[in-house]
């Protein structure tokens, strides 16, 4: 089974914090912006890709139980999120790769 | 298990707390041993009633109890009240500001997702008065 490490590697994803477990094994994907239909049909293990950088964003990916979160299309997470994501142990990566782009990569990591 | 009794007052004005007491809650049944499903339906709808209060009434008072087999969550705030409750249900309906939405809320999913993920819920809102939210989660395994 797929790893966050194994599509950190793949995606060549920058790890926005260093000392979030990496080893966890990947479910599925979900993607979403919409906070109250992400909570509402993500899953636990989950790679959650989204465009949305405020805090609340920890407080999603932590209550769905998703393994990492991915920041699409060159988002930046803004400081108050990386203060969360690291006090909460919440793995977050960016990418400049568009949504579409990052789901054909995650789906080729998962089946692989 | 004795029944458990949590209470958190929720800061209206701070949006960098909300999800901290549901996320709480989380911990907590967690450690009880509750099974995954019950905790995910808790925890949906303790955030949404949570990021209510937040947007809409500046705050307020949770109080949760449980027991092993439901979990009780109760939400009071002193705020606008609820002009329009029949509306209130329907998905896609939202009082929220653009700038609420630009955050990713105000999708009219609140009560909605808290109707469909509770076994039971109750609304009793006075306009100008305020609003309290009652909802039982029960275990299903």
């Amino acid at each position: 089974m797929a790893t966050i490490k194994n599509l950190q590697q793949q995606l060549e994803l920058i790890n926005h914090n260093p000392d979030a477990d990496c080893d966890r094994e990947l479910s599925g994907c979900y993607i979403g912006d919409l906070l109250s239909w992400v909570m509402a049909h993500a899953f636990s293990g989950c790679v959650w890709i989204t465009i949305m950088s405020n805090i609340n964003v920890a407080a999603v990916a932590s209550l769905t139980d998703a393994a990492c979160v991915i920041m699409a299309e060159g988002v930046q997470p803004d400081q108050d999120l990386l203060d969360r994501v690291k006090r909460d142990d919440i793995a977050l990566f960016t990418s400049p790769l568009s949504v579409y782009e990052i789901a054909i990569k995650v789906h080729d990591v998962l089946n692989a | 298990m004795d029944k458990i009794h949590l209470q958190y007052n929720v800061d209206g004005e701070d949006f960098t707390l909300a999800g901290e007491a549901s996320s709480d809650v989380r911990r907590v049944l967690r450690k009880l041993g509750f099974d995954g499903d019950t905790i995910r339906r808790a925890a949906i709808c303790m955030y949404e009633g949570e990021i209510n209060m937040v947007i809409h009434a500046s705050g307020g008072v949770i109080d949760v109890y449980i027991d092993p087999d439901s979990i009780e969550i109760i939400m009071a705030d002193t705020g606008p009240g609820i002009a329009d409750i029949e509306k209130a249900w329907q998905e896609g309906y939202t009082t929220a500001s653009q700038t609420v939405r630009d955050l990713g809320f105000g999708a009219g999913m609140g009560l909605p997702n808290m109707k469909r993920y509770s076994d039971f819920i109750d609304i009793e809102t006075e306009l100008g008065k305020g609003t309290t939210v009652k909802m039982i989660i029960k275990t299903r395994s």
